[in-house]
């Protein structure tokens, strides 16, 4: 941690504890916390303002929760641990005044763990159903399926919300409030809906054909796979980054390889490193065609999709020679990759590269000059690039917004620092700008596998490592450049051979937080466009 | 150069008045059941034949092949379709209009067949051929709405009655254009009997002698056309991505399949009434000066030419579908309003201008 | 009788004798001659016309996407008419992971689905749960939920094993009974009575 920030600190909340490390991590007990957060925001020397995530934990004698803040001024790093000692009824002061994505955030930790956010102005459930009984997240939650079994019966649908308030001589009362309001003409969009790309629901409240207000309900493919990861060794916990979001998934692969072997302090040879990032770089330009092709058939334009899927045919053959599978690959693993390359690998390369400029461009012949499309993107779902910060928007919508987010160039990882390519960065923040964004990136990213492809070094593929794999007692998180917006690892370790808490922080969650505020005042056919553009994958915010 | 109307009156007179003594009454009973049968059986048929159409069109767009593997290149696909779609459940529903909703499909069925009375599939091959045919056209291709309206309104669904909201919007305002267009049309032929359209369309067809207001008024109506069938990118009352299946989304069994046949009867209607306006309904290409083509292009029967006609420019309906991304409800009503109807207007004005001047060809 | 297929020969397909148990079955209960051939023209009717419904909750359902692309070109067999609404669709693909808060959406859904429907739980996560067995939030296997008809293995399975078992969901028709109900619907009333939604009478 810069010392300035220490020292002031330090002179500020006394009680604070320290922890220097890769990311310095501050204590706090409650009380002091939602002081100290309004300080890290707001003071000018440290400006964090992007909340990357919130780690909710139980440590068996405490609740509590990490906080992971960046600055996005000054690209610092920093994490808040605030406990909740009391067990019964663990409770934390809410941050949702100060980032708006801890709403969210929050919402999830209670439902994983039965943390209350004091001054949180919604706490319900976020993935789970509101008869759902126990924390699953909690060490002594109880797996017996006969508590909760599966249930035939729609759910319990409430209108009502939960708020928790303090008054000044510290009480909390909850008290309930509406989400609707009683006169609203709610829709429900979702699960089973052609526009939610997957199981995702939206209660719309529309005046006519104008949207007021959205609730956004999520969990429709909660799986629980942080939970399951408990229980796993670290080898066994890799092939989940594949279903998450499965567009994405070797850089998700990178990830947590990179956080384990960080931890577990193995070097991978520079043949892996290479080979890692251009399987990361094709795996964009596949989703990124893939999501032209859906955001177009969302449009209406369904011809586009088939296009599009050309070109992804031709990735997931090359991956598949390599791999061995179409979508889960499972490739990267701890020490390097699975198996090595095919050999004709930089063939089929050299023969993508040499279509994909041909073929982005007849995409942007057919759509993007189109009059129509132009008129439902442009202007459409606007998101200032404070509020892409503050809803934590990352990825190729953050960037849409103005907000160079990029991890491969904030924090470069693996051999990204000597790669040569652009940081597509736009500043209309609207529909059109997130599909040129995507449409940009996969130019950056066929230019990274060119420089790469002619100089894939000699070497072992996978370093020897050991067959037990333990982690030393500690914590780490990483990021990436997923193929949606940053993804973050946190492992912490008890020292075991399966992870304590494996914590996965998915760019989606807030893609879909967001909806609701860009979207309000626009058209229910915009609802389509804004949500195409952001371009979220609901297992990968389900988990 | 045959000509049906022949035909017919022989059949009427000679055959059945003549050697098998019917009185009038009833060979026109005798008529009216045979026209009807054989209407039903061509509307299922080219209904059937359009959804393959469509299929195979969309998969040649779509870099694939299309149905293939039911009867020889996909044939039968559709007629397979039909027999699943006839004994499929109809779904009674709960707190539903039941009159209302099961009354829906069969008026949208209904516009478009009387619609059929008046298209003129050949020299004299038309049902009935009256002095007020294509306002007659109009006026019953708008009962197809209240069928949209009525299905949206009756399912107890807010997906369909957004859905119905959206094709009432739609329906009427695009209704004015193609109304104006037709007009525009009429105007220049000084009739609104499609015999007399087509008889003004001897030499040279509309879309080629009416020059530019005619052909503002054909790009116009093929717009407002493809708005009124519902079709991409107009497809707003049943758009798959925004409302499930729009209108009919509660529907199932035959009931769906009428709409499913309407959409496409109806994109037929459309094409076949833009071939009577500009491209001389059953009328042979026509070159005038060149003697030798115009005589042989009279010995391809006029029913081809007719049919032909109108399945090109479904083609071209289809064509916009299968390009472009569909509008928004706003945009949609805006295009109309802002656009299509003060060009429409001026468009009037400029025929009459052209009518009176003599200007055209 | 034989359960024939355009261009594929009978020894290619994997359970034949499941099939002939079946047409062994159908051949049990007997039939007059109209009601036969009126049975194998709607047999021939449904298992050629089988609309899928846009239903995909996971990555199966990416897979089924590139089953509708230019390259596996699913609407050969004329299954591209994907319903949006269940009302319109034949049978459901369940492409992905069921959890409990989908599983009475699922139901629900099959539901609303007209008769004849079908159920084809496609990828381990519907047969079984998957690597989500373990999980607190996963219904292991949609048979619980829905009747199941063809399950196709696979994580995800590769397009060609989803047109191999949307085929065979067709063979299994074609040995239907229309007129009398042999095969299918018996069992799947079984199922409808031994699974009650709670609170919903019939």
């Amino acid at each position: 941690m810069a010392e300035d920030i220490k020292e002031k600190i330090a002179r500020l909340f006394p009680e604070a504890e320290y922890q220097e490390g890769d990311i310095a991590q501050i204590t706090v007990a409650d009380k002091d916390w939602h002081r100290l957060a309004m300080t890290l925001k707001d003071d000018s020397d440290m400006d964090f303002d992007f909340l990357v995530t919130i780690v909710g934990m139980d440590w068996k004698d405490a609740f509590g929760c990490v906080y992971y803040l960046t600055s996005t001024s000054t690209n610092r790093h920093i994490s808040v641990k605030v406990l909740a000692p009391d067990r019964e009824k663990p409770m934390i002061h809410s941050v949702a005044d100060l980032w708006a994505i801890a709403t969210i955030f929050e919402r999830e930790v209670y439902d994983f763990f039965g943390i209350v956010f004091i001054g949180n102005p919604d706490m319900r459930r976020l993935f789970l159903s509101i008869d759902w009984k126990g924390f699953p997240f909690r060490k002594d939650y109880d797996m017996n399926p006969e508590i909760n079994p599966v249930p035939l019966e729609s759910e319990r649908q409430s209108d009502f919300t939960d708020v928790y308030t303090e008054d000044s001589e510290g009480n909390v009362t909850r008290r309930e409030e509406r989400v609707f309001q009683p006169d609203d003409f709610v829709v429900n969009i979702g699960p089973q809906h052609p526009a939610t790309h997957g199981v995702l629901r939206f209660r719309t409240a529309v005046d006519g054909e104008t949207i007021k207000k959205i609730d956004v309900y999520m969990g429709y493919i909660h799986r629980g796979v942080e939970k399951i990861c408990e229980g796993l060794t670290y080898p066994q916990t890799l092939h989940f980054m594949d279903r998450l979001d499965y567009f994405s998934a070797h850089p998700y692969h990178h990830c947590l390889c990179m956080t384990i072997e960080q931890a577990a302090g193995i070097e991978i040879s520079r043949r892996a490193q290479v080979i890692r990032v251009l399987m990361d770089e094709l795996s964009r330009i596949a989703s990124h065609c893939l999501f032209i092709g859906t955001y177009c058939m969302d449009l209406g334009a369904t011809t586009m999709l088939f296009y599009t899927l050309r070109v992804r045919e031709q990735i997931l053959d090359i991956m598949e020679r390599t791999c061995g599978a179409r979508m889960t690959f499972n490739y990267d693993c701890i020490g390097g990759v699975m198996q090595d390359l095919d050999k004709d690998f930089v063939k089929d390369v050299k023969a993508l590269l040499e279509v994909l400029p041909a073929n982005i461009k007849e995409y942007n012949k057919i759509f993007t000059g189109n009059v129509i499309a132009k008129n439902r993107m442009e202007g459409i779902g606007v998101l200032s690039k404070e509020d892409a910060i503050q809803w934590a928007v990352s990825g190729p919508s953050g960037r849409a917004s103005g907000w160079a987010c990029d991890v491969r160039k904030t924090d470069p990882y693996s051999i990204y620092s000597e790669l040569e390519f652009d940081e597509i960065i736009r500043h209309e923040g609207d529909s059109m700008a997130r599909f040129k964004v995507r449409m940009d990136e996969m130019e950056q990213s066929a230019r990274i596998i060119s420089q790469l492809i002619d100089n894939i070094p000699e070497g072992e593929y996978c370093v020897k490592v050991p067959k037990v794999l333990k982690l030393p007692a500690g914590h780490w998180f990483r990021t990436v450049e997923g193929c949606r917006g940053t993804f973050g690892i946190y492992i912490e370790s008890d020292g075991a051979t399966s992870p304590y808490r494996l914590k996965i922080a998915p760019p989606c969650l807030p893609l879909a937080a967001v909806v609701d505020h860009i979207t309000r005042g626009n058209k229910i056919a915009d609802l389509i466009t804004i949500g195409g553009s952001l371009d979220y994958i609901v297992p990968d915010m389900d988990r | 150069m045959l000509n049906f109307s022949e035909l017919t009156r022989s059949f009427h007179y000679d055959f059945l008045m003549d050697a098998l003594h019917f009185p009038e009454w009833l060979a026109v009973t005798t008529e009216c059941v045979f026209i009807g049968i054989i209407l039903l059986l061509l509307y299922s048929l080219l209904a059937l034949f359009y959804i393959w159409f469509e299929r195979k069109v969309c998969a040649a767009f779509q870099c694939r092949l299309g149905p293939n593997r039911v009867g020889p290149w996909g044939l039968l696909q559709s007629v397979a379709d039909m027999f699943k779609i006839l004994i499929k459940e109809l779904i009674s529903l709960k707190y539903v209009d039941k009159f209302l909703f099961a009354l829906a499909p069969y008026l949208v069925i209904l516009a478009s067949m009387l619609a059929f009375a008046v298209l003129p599939w050949g020299n004299g091959l038309q049902i009935i051929d009256f002095n007020i045919g294509i306002f007659f056209l109009i006026a019953v291709s708008s009962i197809g709405v209240l069928g949209i309206l009525l299905a949206g309104w009756s399912s107890n669904n807010k997906f369909t009655l957004i859905g119905a909201l959206r094709s009432g919007a739609q329906m009427v305002s695009y209704e004015l254009s193609i109304g104006l267009s037709v007009l525009t049309m009429v105007l220049f032929a000084g009739t609104l009997e499609v015999g007399g359209i087509i008889e003004a369309q001897k030499d040279v067809w509309f879309i080629f002698s009416g020059h530019i207001p005619a052909i503002i008024a054909f790009v116009i109506y093929l717009i407002a056309g493809t708005a009124e069938t519902n079709r991409g990118p107009f497809d707003l009352p049943e758009a798959e991505s925004e409302l499930t299946a729009g209108y009919h989304t509660e529907y199932s069994g035959i009931h769906f399949g009428f709409f499913y046949l309407a959409e496409y009867l109806n994109l037929f209607i459309v094409a076949g009434v833009a071939t009577l306006l500009f491209f001389g309904g059953w009328m042979p290409l026509q070159i005038p000066g060149w003697e030798a083509f115009n005589n042989i292009m009279w010995y391809i029967p006029t029913p081809i030419w007719f049919i032909a006609k109108a399945i090109v420019i479904s083609f071209i309906i289809i064509w916009f579908k299968w390009t472009f991304p569909r509008l928004r409800i706003d945009q949609l009503l805006s295009l109309e309003w802002k656009y299509l109807l003060p060009i429409n207007l001026f468009n009037l004005v400029l025929m009459a201008l052209v009518v009176v001047f003599k200007w055209h060809f | 009788m034989e359960v024939t297929t355009k261009s594929m020969p009978y020894e290619a397909w994997k359970d034949n004798e499941y099939i002939e148990k079946l047409v062994n079955e159908l051949r049990e209960s007997g039939a007059n001659v109209i009601v036969g051939s009126l049975d194998k023209l709607i047999n021939w009717g449904r298992s050629n016309s089988l609309w899928p419904l846009t239903f995909a909750t996971s990555c199966c359902g990416i897979e089924f996407v590139s089953l509708g692309a230019a390259r596996y070109d699913m609407a050969r067999f004329g299954w591209e008419v994907a319903r949006a609404s269940p009302r319109q669709a034949d049978f459901i693909m369940v492409a992905g992971t069921i959890v409990h808060r989908m599983a009475p959406v699922l139901r629900r859904l099959y539901d609303q689905l007209a008769e004849p429907k079908y159920v084809i739980a496609c990828g381990s996560c519907a047969i079984s749960g998957g690597p989500f067995r373990k999980s607190y939030h996963v219904a292991l296997g949609i048979e619980d939920i829905v009747p199941v008809d063809v399950y196709v293995p696979g994580c995800p399975p590769r397009p060609e094993a989803m047109i191999y078992g949307i085929m065979q969901l067709s063979r299994k028709i074609k040995v239907e009974k229309f007129f009398g109900g042999v095969n299918r619907q018996e069992k799947q009333k079984e199922f409808l009575e031994s699974h009650p939604v709670p609170g919903v009478e019939d």
